[in-house]
């Protein structure tokens, strides 16, 4: 049987639009630092600061499901 | 080794300072949970077969347990034979103040142990202090527990000193001494290289300076420096005191959303005190677009300057709290397939984790800073600008 509930389903929705966002800054970054690799550690940073940035959607995400998942209720 | 006299003051104010701690709040130990057993041992009975029931270990409360505020530093141990440090409980009652330490309800939280103090009676119930009933529920628990787990019993104004009030207190004091020591050996060292502590810390003051407030903020970043350094180091601080396991750490400060929801209010307080009117015309009176979309502007635009603060606060808060509930939940898994062999990886895993949210921990206190520093900057700057 399968047990839990609609809020790990919403955490999992997350997931995948963090995945998404970090995938393509990850992947954006790889490509500019290929073409220029001089300025590595600027994008770098930039990467990491956006990538907080989407994760921090995600666990908005998060924190809603939590608040959903209320085992009280 | 020049330095040495430096590190040696330092490590004697520190241990002082441990030392009247140590004093202040007696070490609790379970030795002292042998008299007064006569409420406990009429549900003695009903304890163990409830306890015998929930023999399943449950991740949730395990976690949320641990990620939230208590009354007192657990150190080690399960349920009676756990030791753990004492906090004050600072109640304002009916019949005015009362106060006695966290040993007193022998870690107790699921409220069955009654405290009498000035005529009246407290129990513990999940880290919540309330008037304790006159006799205990089916479970052994002295209060009122409704529908939906709503517990009826009324509670008192409770201005603890809890776990997360204690690390506040305890960083606040730590930052001071470390920063009063830092501006004094840069006012003594006027022009020089420079020393200890100092050394360590001036890159990232410089950091904070050019790469966060005088992009942001231009001529003005000197007046907001002082704000824009103290919460940045308060944050950065206080996330890696979170992820020390054991004493003065352990706490999750910057993972509470109170401590969260005050950051942030002071950040909008500045954002709105030192608004110029163009700032304020951009949001009441949007130029340049026509007067009926002005007037359906105004409260989309005043509500944004509502969300901004209200993003800060979410994003530190579920940042730090989901990093403590992803290393607790790897660590779960020792316990979720009973198995030790499960337990290398499950450290490496942990350790693994620990290691992101260091970088998590300094990213979310530069992130917030910069965040800050640019809602002021909106703020202030001058019209023509953009």
């Amino acid at each position: 049987m399968v047990v839990g509930s609609i809020a790990a389903v919403g955490a999992g929705l997350a997931a995948v639009g963090a995945g998404i966002g970090i995938g393509k800054i990850g992947g954006s970054a790889l490509e500019s630092v290929a073409r220029q690799p001089e300025a590595a550690s600027k994008i770098q940073t930039m990467m990491l600061i956006a990538a907080a940035f989407v994760e921090a959607v995600a666990l908005f995400a998060v924190v809603v499901s939590f608040l959903g998942n209320n085992p009280t209720a | 080794m020049h330095f040495s006299h430096i590190f040696k003051s330092r490590i004697n104010v520190l241990s002082v300072a441990f030392a009247l701690f140590l004093a202040f709040f007696s070490l609790n130990a379970a030795a002292q949970a042998l008299p007064d057993t006569t409420v406990k041992a009429e549900n003695h009975t009903k304890i163990v077969a409830e306890e015998a029931k929930e023999k399943k270990f449950d991740i949730t409360a395990y976690i949320l347990h641990h990620i939230a505020d208590s009354h007192g530093f657990h150190m080690w141990g399960e349920g009676e034979n756990s030791v753990s440090i004492s906090l004050p409980i600072i109640l304002w009652t009916d019949n005015g103040l009362v106060t006695f330490m966290s040993g007193d309800f022998h870690h107790d939280s699921e409220g069955k142990h009654v405290v009498e103090k000035n005529g009246q009676r407290f129990v513990n119930h999940h880290e919540k202090i309330y008037y304790a009933s006159a006799t205990a529920n089916e479970h052994g628990e002295f209060v009122e527990v409704g529908a939906k787990h709503k517990v009826a019993n009324l509670a008192p104004l409770d201005f603890s000193i809890t776990k997360n009030v204690f690390t506040l207190i305890f960083s606040g004091v730590i930052l001071v001494i470390l920063f009063v020591n830092v501006a004094r050996s840069y006012a003594k060292r006027k022009g020089k290289s420079p020393k200890g502590f100092q050394s360590l810390i001036e890159p990232v003051i410089l950091f904070i300076r050019d790469d966060i407030a005088i992009p942001n903020l231009g001529a003005k970043h000197e007046a907001y420096m002082p704000y824009l350094l103290t919460i940045f180091f308060f944050i950065w601080f206080n996330n890696i005191l979170g992820m020390v396991p054991f004493f003065p750490g352990g706490a999750n400060l910057t993972g509470n959303i109170n401590l969260t929801f005050v950051l942030a209010v002071l950040t909008y307080i500045i954002t709105t005190v030192k608004a110029n009117k163009h700032y304020w015309k951009h949001i009441f009176w949007m130029p340049g677009v026509p007067v009926p979309m002005k007037i359906f502007l105004a409260p989309l635009e005043f509500l944004g300057t509502l969300t901004k603060p209200v993003a800060l606060m979410i994003r530190l808060f579920a940042n730090i709290t989901a990093g403590h509930i992803l290393v607790l939940a790897l660590l779960c898994l020792i316990f979720v397939f009973k198995s030790i062999f499960i337990a290398p990886v499950s450290v490496v895993f942990v350790v693994f984790i620990s290691m992101i949210e260091l970088l998590v921990g300094f990213i979310q206190a530069f992130i917030f800073t910069v965040l800050t520093a640019l809602f002021i900057g909106l703020a202030v700057q001058e019209h023509g600008e953009h």
